[in-house]
Order: structure tokens, then C-alpha cells, then sequence
């Protein structure tokens, strides 16, 4: 009798433990997205490689997938520009709707270098954009993004960078739809978008 | 004509299986080393491959040496907070009985000061030192800017 008692309390409180669980599983998984990006508008103002000014106006109606990077980065940025190469590829006639942008975080030494030969290496739809500090310091806060110089003496010209990987979808109407984190295969990413174009 | 199409075929078939044969040196076993090309000499390269320690006793890779660059080492990509940075690495453990692999977004051979570009289709040579089983040396095959894995039967990126 007293071990019967004993057992409901335990299954009461498995119950309950399980409701919480689930209600934190619930919680946890939505309040982030949904209410602190609600109306996130990210923007930026920045020269492409023949220096005309670009900014979010510019392809209004089309889904932005926007990367920070340069170009001196043999090892991330190579990964995600392909896995963004192949999604404009398998997107096929919607690839129109989606446009792909690079921004510099070095811009200085990437416009040395040549930043249009670059992406255009990876795919031709890939649009690269390099400001001056200030430009690209505005629009790396308006993203809500990091990166940093970091003096390296054992690096070409001293320094490296480091940078937020992630890649950015930015919706037709300029809001901020989502980040796919560094990695994400080319696969998950076109799932996510076709369905939205 | 027909041999030298033949020959043809022979150096086309002989090449990736270069960087994509098992070179042993001791306990170790490394393969599957690739890089991606560059476009011009200005840039860094990059090296991947996979390494298998088959014997009982640690080892790690503790440089990498090649004629094509004047600063060859080895980095480590480290994504912690959402910030990616690659910082110079001393060295990389092979533990054993186990497979450890410079691959994308994470150890990786950086080839700094490039004597000349990378071209797609070039392979070159790259010396591995290792703490306990010495130099060995393989055949990096260079292939498209945004490859992902190296391109040989049952491979690992
Ligand atoms: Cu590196």
C-alpha cells in the first residue's frame, strides 16, 4: 500500500518533470527568433568593385544571402562561398530571386588583391562589396556581426582576420530572415529557401 | 595517334591517383591530400589530408615543409562564440589507433608566401613531420576554388 502511494508521487512528479522539459523545450526554442528579430532591418552602403554605391534598396523584391569575409581566408571562406555556389546552381530559374553578397571585412588589401576575380571564381551571381573602414564598420554593426584585425607577425602583411562565418538571409523586404552558421551544407540551405521564393 | 592517346590516358590516370594513394611512413598512413587553387601567388593556399595512426603510441604532425611556399604552417580554424579566427598551431595530435585529418574549418596546412599560383589540375610536394615517425612526403593534388573534399574513391573531406 505505502509503495503504491510511493510510486504515484514519482509518477506525479515524472509528470510534471516532463511538463516543464517540455514547456522549456517549447520557450527556449522560440522566443529568440520570433520576438527579438521580428523587425530587424540590417543595412549598409557599400562600393562594389567598379564603385558604385550598393545598398539593400538596390535589390529590393530578392532574398539576400549575405557573407562577411576576405579573401586572404584560404579555409573558411572558400567552404561557405561554395556551399552558396552550389545553392545558386540547384536553385536553377529562382536563382533570379536570390542574390548572393560578399562583404569585405579587409578591404583595403582585398580591393589590392582584386575582389571581383574572386568571387566570380566561385560564382559569377556573387556580388562583392568592399567600403572604407567606416562604411564597413556600419554595416558589420548593422548586422549585428564581429570581426577584428589581429596583429600576427607570421601572417602576409602581419595581421589576420577573424570574423563571424555565418551566412545571412536577408527577406525581399529587407528584413532579417535567418542565419545559417558556419557549415551548414548547400543542401539545408536551398530547403530553407526554395520554399520561400 | 592511337598511343598517343593511350600515353594520354595513362598521365590523365595516373595523376589523381598520386594524392590519392596511401604513403606510409612508420605507424603512419597519410592520403587524400588536396589543396584549392588560388588565383595568383598573393593569396594563401591551403592544404588538407587525412592521417591514420595504426600503431599503439601517440603521435602528432608538428610542421609541414613544401618548395611552392616560403611560409608553410599549420593552423587550426577556431569557431568559438560565432567569431571564426585561425591561429598558428604547434601541432596536430594523430592519437593511436585513431584518424586525424587537416579538413575544412578546422586544422588546415597554410601555405603562405606562394612561389607561384595554385592551378587547378597542378599537384606539388609536401613534407609531414611527425614527433615520433620522422618526414614523410606526398603528393598534394590542387583542385577547383570551391571543392570541398578531396576527389578519390571512398573519400574523406
Ligand atoms: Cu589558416
Amino acid at each position: 500500500m505505502r509503495l503504491t502511494r510511493l510510486q504515484k508521487i514519482l509518477w506525479a512528479a515524472a509528470g510534471v518533470a516532463a511538463l516543464a522539459y517540455g514547456a522549456l523545450m517549447v520557450f527556449s526554442d522560440r522566443a529568440p527568433v520570433s520576438v527579438a528579430e521580428a523587425a530587424f532591418r540590417p543595412t549598409f552602403s557599400l562600393p562594389d568593385a567598379e564603385g558604385r554605391l550598393r545598398t539593400p534598396a538596390d535589390f529590393a523584391g530578392k532574398h539576400l544571402l549575405v557573407f562577411f569575409g576576405f579573401t586572404n581566408c584560404p579555409d573558411v571562406c572558400p567552404t561557405t562561398l561554395a556551399e552558396v555556389a552550389q545553392v545558386m546552381d540547384d536553385l536553377g530559374e529562382e536563382a533570379e530571386n536570390v542574390q548572393p553578397l560578399f562583404i569585405s571585412v579587409d578591404p583595403e588589401r582585398d580591393r589590392r588583391l582584386g575582389l571581383a576575380a574572386f568571387t566570380a571564381a566561385f560564382h559569377p551571381t556573387i556580388l562583392a562589396l568592399a567600403g572604407d573602414t567606416e562604411q564597413t564598420r556600419a554595416a558589420a554593426e548593422s548586422f549585428k556581426i564581429f570581426f577584428e584585425r589581429q596583429d600576427d607577425a607570421a601572417a602576409p602583411d602581419g595581421y589576420m582576420m577573424s570574423h563571424s562565418p555565418a551566412l545571412y538571409l536577408i527577406g525581399p523586404d529587407g528584413d532579417w530572415l535567418r542565419q545559417f552558421t558556419y557549415g551548414t551544407p548547400a543542401a539545408d540551405i536551398l530547403a530553407d529557401l526554395q520554399p520561400r521564393l | 595517334m592511337k598511343r598517343v592517346i593511350l600515353a594520354t590516358l595513362v598521365v590523365f590516370a595516373a595523376m589523381p591517383a598520386l594524392a590519392c594513394e596511401t604513403v606510409r611512413v612508420g605507424d603512419i598512413e597519410v592520403e587524400h591530400a588536396w589543396s584549392r587553387a588560388t588565383i595568383g601567388a598573393d593569396r594563401p593556399g591551403v592544404v588538407y589530408l587525412s592521417i591514420r595512426n595504426t600503431g599503439s603510441t601517440d603521435d602528432a604532425l608538428i610542421g609541414v615543409a613544401t618548395p611552392i611556399a616560403g611560409m608553410p604552417m599549420l593552423h587550426e580554424t577556431v569557431v568559438s562564440d560565432g567569431i571564426a579566427s585561425m591561429p598558428h598551431t604547434m601541432s596536430m595530435p594523430v592519437p593511436a589507433g585513431q584518424t586525424a585529418a587537416l579538413a575544412p574549418g578546422g586544422f588546415h596546412g597554410m601555405l603562405m608566401g606562394l612561389t607561384q599560383a595554385l592551378k587547378k589540375g597542378d599537384s606539388f610536394p609536401l613534407t609531414l613531420t611527425f614527433e615520433t615517425a620522422g618526414d614523410v612526403t606526398v603528393t598534394v593534388e590542387v583542385l577547383g576554388m570551391g571543392a570541398k573534399e578531396a576527389e578519390c574513391p571512398n573519400a574523406q573531406p
